[in-house]
């Protein structure tokens, strides 16, 4: 008496409801699994909502979504130990409607966006984890085991949104084990903070959000960021750096998350806060390189699970929904065209990636790990120079500035040569370009 | 208790005119095989207070099956403060079971009509106290920590933990008589017994016959008692907690409550982890303990075991967190290591026992 | 044989905060979950299904969000599922409360009898254990509270014999059907799943019912919600410490021994009583 479905959604993060959402919306009978006590129990994010990937599935998202704050000011902060440099984008055109990021919940926005998948007709079963994929005597895919009495169920295709440290694609042998230098730990906390607090120290009005970006020697040299955003009621701060850089260092990411939180210049910022929540977790950046095989007879690959994250510019989220889209997209159309699900029809879901923005932005950066791996002086040196710079020709001190100025170059230029210099700014500008 | 939005209990209260013939402070005492629980004590101490806030009567209710005990418990009652009992005696009511005792509280309630009924926070006070509510249509509020009398409209404000203890509420049942609390053991102070008191007895008939009633007592099981730990009643406790970090450093408690002759406490992370028994958890869902003295080690604070062990007279807490909370409440405090302290003030006590016994 | 569960959906006291400025519960982001204590009177009233056959009914009365609640006793193996819900009923303290679930399991005696109503000990967040009592004496049923062990049920016969948890002791009761019992924890462990019944829990339809439907006529709209409810909270607050911070003790050597005996010294001196406590052990 197992059950059989047209598809089988493994997961129910952003890349796991865009697809179960887009199936169950053309009709097909859909099974979505989540190991999870609800939709967005275990999830982590930031969390900053890219309005664009969304819209396109659902486009009035915005009468009833849990939305935090919509994003008016990105700030960049390169920080010493004791200063930082930066700089502020703030424009008045962010508030002009639709808005077009949010901070959110990731935990209330991920039960709203299920509750959506499932007014669409999808059958979404939680507290259920998938233990491994059934396949048929030609090593097709064809369903899979949960953890439950009576747990084998079968179904055409098996789209796998797990996440990033998918075991399912593991044990399957579709990829490898993910390399520690191609993920990334990081380590958030939500402060709460009483609404008036909040909007007066990050001078915006009710609705509005900032985004502070952090770099510099907060990662002690590791291969890193730190965020902040601002929620509603509270804030998320939160850094990550490289598995391997940790592994290496042996600093763990609490100790570096408690280190950037005592910051002189982000202390203030969380005053009177109260710690509500603390989360780990991984965050695929192998970038380009490291996309596995994303499709086979019988089964698909999307979201974090295909490595679909863009590092750089800090987007993921929106790569899962596009990634969970498109995969669903692809089945409908073979299915409407009457083929089975095999790796050949499939092959759609490919192409379909190659002509929108998800592949054309992770390629674009493919270099960026690299060079970030291999030259440190990103995270360490630059910041403390250039906080320094800064802070000389701030100082007033009978110097001239003239004085300064050749004081600070040569300083550069202690610190790495002309050559390394001018090969940094190369290395950059090739990997943005 | 009620999750309405918060009425304010301020404005202007006028009691219904039926229902100020209400008048006098009731405790239900409570007894089993032979034995008063000392929780009707407590609030007979504290049910005085209440009676002379008020300016009226504090009554006792004794229950029971005919007899010299039955009588007893009336004098005792006297002792502990009462001025008058209301007794009924039946050989139904030898054993507590639910519907005679409803039937016969109620029909007292209504007979005499107290403006305020108190009992035992137990498994016999909340049974009984449910279910009189309920045939009363009264309100009644559970698990009291702190009894008064709100001056304004005579009412009594009853104040109880809430949201598992992270905060406190009063409660107050403003148009409906009586208004009926329950109270835990150990949380009220025990008052002294004045033995040359005295007082009335009104006796009325439960007015019963045992055909009547559905549920019968087949047999009374009566614990175990050499092994159960008395926690409640314990002068002195020795308590661990999560900061003891493994069971086997549990032992050092016990060598010290084994020196001391003390119960041992734990907080709840301990009971969970399986190390103690759960008959040794202080605090919200455990024991509420007032010891002497209470000792406190690798034990947080938090509110949860707090309420359950801060009315002890001495609190001495070993913590290497100097910012741990119980350092806020704690009457001693110790900073550094349970693991190291812990043996010495072991040896400390067993050196002052020492010299006790030689000065006799 | 017919079981009635009374379930009730609490958040998840032990992540609740309290706001820290203005003291007020910051429900936001808190789980909810079935009271605990009722998973115990539910997985008691599966496995007496299990051995006697007949049917489990869960009831809730709460908002429309309760109905996950349900949902995951229905996995767990009950079979039907009905979901108490009207503004109406917003503000009920366990009198109102008690008024509404028994009036509403009158209305499912309409189709089928009820042998046994079951109900947790206690919830996590009213922890009153007076809903049950209030229930059983409005449905003029048998009350057994405290129920450590369900012995035996003869269902033809209508007999029931049960284990309560007295003080100091256990009664062994023998009682009548219908009957109310309030489970004590511990006793029992809650099932895991099965796969089919996921399934089933996810497809069935949980009824709803408004005011009407749980029977509750316009003449007793008095006695439900806010307007039936005798106690009234008058005033919220976080606990203040109403002691003095510890005095510290300060020894220039460290050494444990000076410490514990310092701190015995000045306790022999402030306390008498715990001096005289020990002298009492010498
Ligand atoms: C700290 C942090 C900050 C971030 N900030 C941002 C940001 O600001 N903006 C942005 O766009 N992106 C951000 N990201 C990235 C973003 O969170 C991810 O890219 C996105 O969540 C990926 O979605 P997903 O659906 O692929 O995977 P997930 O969200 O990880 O969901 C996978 C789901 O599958 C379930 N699952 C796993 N295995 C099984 C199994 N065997 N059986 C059943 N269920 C299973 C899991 O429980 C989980 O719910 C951030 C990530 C982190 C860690
Ligand atoms: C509804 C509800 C009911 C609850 N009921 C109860 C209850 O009845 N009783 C109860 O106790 N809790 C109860 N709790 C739990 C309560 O909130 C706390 O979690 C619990 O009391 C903490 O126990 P702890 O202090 O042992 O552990 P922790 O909070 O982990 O504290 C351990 C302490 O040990 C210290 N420490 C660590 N190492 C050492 C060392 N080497 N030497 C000395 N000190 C050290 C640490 O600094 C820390 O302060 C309840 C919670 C909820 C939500
Ligand atoms: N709103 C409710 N809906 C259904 N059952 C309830 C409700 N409130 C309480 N109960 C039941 O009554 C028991 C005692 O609750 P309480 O009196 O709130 O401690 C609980 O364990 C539940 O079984």
């Amino acid at each position: 008496m197992s059950e059989k479905f047209d598809a089988i959604v493994v997961g129910a993060g952003p890349s796991g409801n865009a697809a179960a959402y887009t199936l169950a919306k053309a009709g097909l009978n859909v099974l979505q699994l989540e190991r999870g006590e609800s939709a967005g129990s275990k999830n982590v994010q930031g969390a900053i909502l890219y309005a664009d990937a969304l819209e396109r599935m659902i486009p009035d998202f915005r009468e009833d979504a849990p939305l935090e704050r919509h994003i008016i000011e990105q700030r960049m902060w390169v920080l010493d130990d004791e200063s930082f440099v930066g700089s502020h984008y703030r424009s008045d055109a962010f508030n002009k409607e639709p808005h077009n990021r949010y901070t959110i919940i990731r935990a209330q926005f991920d039960k709203w966006f299920s509750g959506k998948v499932q007014e669409a007709g999808a059958l979404v079963v939680c507290e259920t984890t998938v233990t491994s994929l059934l396949r048929d005597e030609k090593n097709r895919v064809v369903g899979v085991q949960v953890d439950r009495e009576g747990g084998t169920i079968y179904a055409d295709v098996v789209i796998l949104a797990d996440g990033v440290n998918s075991l399912l694609a593991k044990k399957a042998d579709f990829h490898p084990e993910i390399e520690p230098k191609n993920v990334a730990l990081a380590v958030k906390e939500i402060h709460f903070m009483p609404q008036e607090v909040l909007q007066e120290r990050f001078n915006i009005g009710e609705e509005e959000g900032v985004v502070i970006e952090l770099f510099g020697k907060i990662t002690n040299g590791m291969m890193g960021t730190g965020f902040l955003y601002t929620n509603r009621e509270s804030i998320a701060i939160g850094i990550g750096c490289m598995l391997s850089d940790f592994k290496e260092q042996k600093t763990t990411p609490y100790e570096l998350l408690e280190q950037m939180k005592n910051h002189p210049s982000i202390k203030p910022l969380l005053a009177g806060g109260e710690m509500k929540e603390y989360t780990a977790h991984l965050i695929p950046e192998g970038g380009y390189k490291a996309i596995p095989k994303i499709y086979g007879d019988g089964w698909m690959i999307v979201g974090d699970s295909g490595m679909f994250v863009n590092a750089v510019h800090r987007e993921g989220s929106n790569l899962a929904m596009t990634t969970g889209r498109l995969a669903a997209e692809t089945i409908i159309e073979a299915k409407a065209a009457g083929k089975e699900m095999t790796a050949a029809s499939l092959a759609e879901y490919r192409k379909k990636l190659d002509d929108s923005f998800v592949i054309k932005d992770l390629k674009k950066y493919q270099e960026m790990p690299d060079i970030f791996h291999s030259n440190r002086q990103f995270f360490t040196t630059y910041p403390e120079l250039v906080n320094r710079s800064v802070h000389s020709m701030l100082h007033v001190d009978g110097v001239d500035k003239k004085t300064k100025e050749r004081e600070i170059f040569s300083s550069f230029k202690q610190n790495r040569s002309l050559f390394g210099l001018m090969g940094d700014a190369y290395k950059l500008w090739r990997a943005f370009r | 208790m009620s999750e309405a939005p918060v009425k304010k209990g301020k404005r202007k209260f006028e009691l219904d005119p039926r229902l100020a013939s209400y008048k006098g402070v009731w405790v239900f005492v409570e007894h089993e095989r032979g034995q008063v629980h000392p929780v009707s004590w407590e609030l007979m101490g504290e049910g005085r207070k209440l009676a002379d806030m008020l300016g009226v009567e504090l009554a006792g209710v004794v229950m029971g099956a005919p007899g010299e005990e039955t009588r007893r418990f009336c004098n005792e009652a006297f002792h502990y403060g009462a001025d008058l009992c209301y007794l009924m005696q039946d050989d139904i009511l030898k054993d507590y079971r639910n519907e005679p005792f409803t039937k016969g509280l109620t029909d007292l309630v209504n007979a005499y009509e107290p403006e305020i009924l108190l009992l035992g926070a137990t498994t016999q006070g909340r049974d009984l106290a449910g279910s009189v509510a309920t045939t009363l249509k009264t309100g009644l509020t559970a698990d009291c920590t702190g009894l008064t009398i709100d001056p304004d409209n005579r009412s009594l404000a009853a104040t109880r933990p809430t949201f598992g203890g992270s905060l406190l509420c009063t409660i107050v049942t403003l148009n409906y008589r009586p208004q009926m609390a329950t109270v835990r053991p150990r949380v009220m102070a025990m008052p002294d017994s004045d033995a040359s008191r005295s007082g009335r007895i009104i006796e009325q008939p439960l007015g019963m016959v045992e055909s009547s009633i559905i549920t019968k007592v087949l047999e009374f099981i009566p614990d175990a008692n050499q092994d159960k730990p008395q926690l409640a009643f314990a002068d002195i406790i020795v308590a661990g907690g999560k900061g003891m970090k493994r069971p086997e450093n549990f032992q050092l408690i016990w060598d010290l409550a084994q020196v001391l002759g003390a119960e041992v406490g734990a907080s709840r992370p301990v009971v969970q982890a399986g190390w103690v028994d759960l008959d040794r958890q202080v605090g919200q869902s455990g024991k509420t303990v007032r010891p002497k003295l209470y000792i406190a080690a690798g034990i947080s604070g938090a509110i949860q075991h707090r309420v359950g062990m801060s009315d002890s007279d001495c609190i001495i807490a070993i913590n290497n967190d100097p910012n741990a909370p119980i350092f806020e409440f704690a009457t001693y405090g110790i900073v550094g290591n349970a693991m190291t302290i812990l043996p010495a003030l072991t040896e400390s006590f067993r050196q002052a026992l020492a010299t006790a016994k030689k000065a006799g | 044989m017919h079981i009635v569960v009374c379930i009730k959906q609490v958040p998840d006291s032990a992540q609740i905060r309290v706001h820290p400025v203005t003291n007020t519960i910051m429900r936001q982001g808190v789980p909810a979950i079935i009271n605990p204590y009722d998973l115990f009177a539910l997985e008691e009233a599966l496995r007496l299904k299990d051995k006697h056959g007949g049917t489990v009914t869960v009831i809730t009365m709460g908002p429309p969000q309760a109905e996950g609640a349900l949902r995951k006793a229905l996995s767990y193996g009950a079979d039907d599922a009905i979901l108490i819900t009207d503004r109406a009923f917003a503000g009920a303290d366990t009198l109102a409360t008690s008024f509404a679930l028994a009036s509403a399991i009158r209305q499912i005696q309409k189709n089928m009898p009820v042998d046994m109503v079951f109900t947790g000990k206690q919830t996590i967040d009213g922890d009153t254990a007076q809903v049950g009592p209030g229930v059983a004496k409005r449905l003029d049923f048998q009350l057994l509270t405290y129920v450590s062990k369900v012995s035996s049920v003869l269902p033809k016969e209508g007999q029931i014999v049960v284990e309560r948890r007295a003080e100091g002791g256990v009664q062994l009761l023998k009682s009548r059907l219908p009957c109310l019992i309030t489970i004590l924890e511990g006793n029992n462990e809650m099932r895991f799943a099965t796969m089919p019944n996921m399934f089933r829990a996810a497809r069935h339809a949980v009824k709803v019912w408004d005011r009407e439907a749980a029977g509750i006529t316009d003449e007793d709209v008095v006695r439900i919600g806010l307007k039936g409810s005798p106690t009234v909270v008058s005033k919220v607050f976080a606990p203040t410490p109403h002691t003095d911070p510890a005095e510290m003790i300060d020894v220039e050597s460290g050494n444990p021994r000076d410490i514990a005996d310092t701190v015995l010294a000045k306790m022999f001196t402030r306390f008498p009583v715990v001096a005289k406590e020990i002298a009492k052990r010498a």
